[in-house]
């Protein structure tokens, strides 16, 4: 195996312009591949984080008295689904408001009465975390004596979920094409050299070379050209994830939002990916010309 | 001639090229140790018949036996083996013109799987034989006519096979080249090798001594075996 390895190495080094388009193209590929997978991944933590904190707005009816809240209260904490419910008063209400809206207060304090109402936080279950099943709560809530409504700003996040899936598929159905446009590139290259070395190829055979001693170094430089294609893919969209993460790293702490890298599995599994890329490559090219 | 001591057996073997019969109803034995030359004028079959032995082209019809190989049952897999058994000499020498004078004859036994200290020992030892030691590291475009195949003489025997074909393998030197790849045909065939060569010159035939096979239009014109 040094043997061919070496063989391998030296036949790169011959013939280094067509290995180093071959290289480029898997790096791109790579490239663009990982870098939509990367922007799924952490799109999916975001939506992940903000799916946990699914919340219900139970407002209360005016004039609710404090016996009445407590029974409503009650109701609530017997509906199945619900993980926590967190009452809110009016004056809590208006205090949240008056911070988050720091330089209106005046319009805030001008007021005669404070037109909050009185409400509770619900904080559903992970599993309840589908629109149908969100639905379904909210319109159990509505019927509850008290309540005068129900609020849930998660329709436009599943709407967007759906939008991302799809996205996901669009993202999958490219990376289809571009693994296969890089397959074929690949394969052409190594077309290029084994004709170029036809002439080679042949006086092997006649001193005796066999099908494996031909072909082994060619699927070698297969995996090399695709595991430096993928390095540098890699490396490329590691640096350009370090520069934008430093880039934004004040605004996406002052959101709560963390973004990741690939996990070093995945690092493997996409090196691997190049190589398969590189090896299927010479496979496709080695079958139709390596015969007499 | 004795069955066992034949190491090359033809038996009624044509070869047709389409429409056209290149070899027709050779039969012929071969014996180990033998230099035997077959001579003719070009396109009279020579090359053919050499092509046939080391089964760049399969027979049309007939059987041939090297060193007890049917090469008509031989699978695929099993010709690089019958391959190792020759060592070929070209007209044009056909050596790699991107690999070193080391490199090409170290091919020969690259492809057995010989270890690297035995690969180096060979190699220098038959261009020394050959005279080329000083050219190892030399790429075969920068050596004249007669260098080069000096080098495929090497290249042919670095392996130690049984038998040695050479087709016309003085076709394009001077007097000069030619006389030396002669000489070096005959110090192999004097080391135990079988030599065979295909050639129109008749000057090399006049000076040597072996069996001559005359063929002409596809058809061996002498008696097959000694």
């Amino acid at each position: 195996m040094i043997f061919y390895t070496r063989r391998a190495i030296k036949d790169i080094l011959e013939n280094r312009f067509l290995n180093v388009v071959t290289i480029i193209t898997i790096a791109l590929s790579v490239l663009i591949v990982s870098a939509f997978g990367l922007f799924f991944l952490n799109a999916q933590d975001m939506f992940n984080a903000w799916k946990k904190g699914v919340r219900i707005m139970v407002y209360l009816a005016p004039e609710t008295s404090e016996t009445q809240r407590l029974d409503t209260r009650y109701r609530l904490q017997s509906i199945a689904g619900i993980q926590s419910i967190r009452f809110i008063s009016k004056e809590d209400a208006l205090e949240l408001m008056k911070a988050r809206m720091q330089r209106q207060t005046s319009l805030l304090d001008n007021l005669r009465e404070n037109p909050l109402p009185d409400a509770f936080e619900v904080t559903l279950v992970t599993e309840s975390n589908s629109p149908e099943k969100i639905e379904f709560l909210a319109q159990r809530i509505e019927g509850l004596p008290s309540v005068s409504e129900v609020e849930y700003g998660q329709q436009w996040i599943d709407r967007f979920a759906n939008f991302f899936n799809l996205f996901k598929l669009v993202g999958y159905g490219m990376g289809a094409m571009f693994f296969m446009a890089t397959v074929f590139i690949a394969a052409n290259t190594i077309r290029l050299v084994l004709y170029s070395r036809r002439e080679e190829i042949h006086i092997m055979r006649l001193v005796g070379a066999t099908d494996n001693f031909i072909k082994i170094p060619f699927y070698l430089e297969g995996l090399l050209q695709g595991l430096s294609g993928g390095l540098i893919g890699l490396g490329m969209l590691f640096s350009a994830f370090s520069a934008i993460g430093s880039q934004f790293e004040q605004t996406l702490s002052a959101e709560m939002v963390a973004i990741r890298f690939f996990s070093t599995g995945t690092c493997v599994a996409i090196l691997g990916g190049g190589m398969v890329t590189g090896l299927l490559g010479c496979f496709f090219s080695l079958k139709q010309f390596v015969k007499e | 001639m004795a069955e066992k001591s034949a190491v090359i057996r033809m038996f009624h073997v044509h070869k047709r090229y389409g429409a056209k019969q290149a070899l027709v109803d050779a039969t012929l034995d071969i014996a180990k140790n033998e230099f035997l030359f077959i001579s003719g004028p070009s396109g009279a079959g020579k090359s053919t018949l050499l092509r046939l032995l080391y089964l760049a082209e399969p027979v049309s019809e007939g059987q041939i036996l090297v060193d007890g190989m049917n090469l008509s049952r031989i699978p695929r897999r099993r010709i690089p083996m019958l391959r190792r058994k020759f060592g070929i000499i070209f007209q044009d020498y056909k050596l790699i013109p991107t690999r070193t004078v080391y490199e090409n004859v170290a091919l020969v036994l690259e492809v057995r799987g010989n270890k690297r200290s035995l690969i180096e020992k060979k190699v220098k030892s038959v261009l020394r034989v050959v005279g080329m030691e000083d050219r190892m590291t030399a790429y075969p475009p920068s050596l004249s006519g007669g260098e080069q195949q000096r080098v495929a003489v090497a290249r042919a025997v670095a392996g130690d096979p049984k038998i040695i074909l050479a087709d016309e393998p003085t076709g394009s030197l001077d007097d000069e080249s030619a006389a030396t790849i002669f000489e070096l045909l005959n110090m192999f065939y004097n080391r135990g090798a079988t030599v065979v060569v295909a050639t129109h010159d008749k000057t090399l035939i006049e000076n040597a001594t072996g069996r001559v096979l005359q063929i002409r239009q596809g058809r061996l014109e002498t008696p097959p075996d000694i």
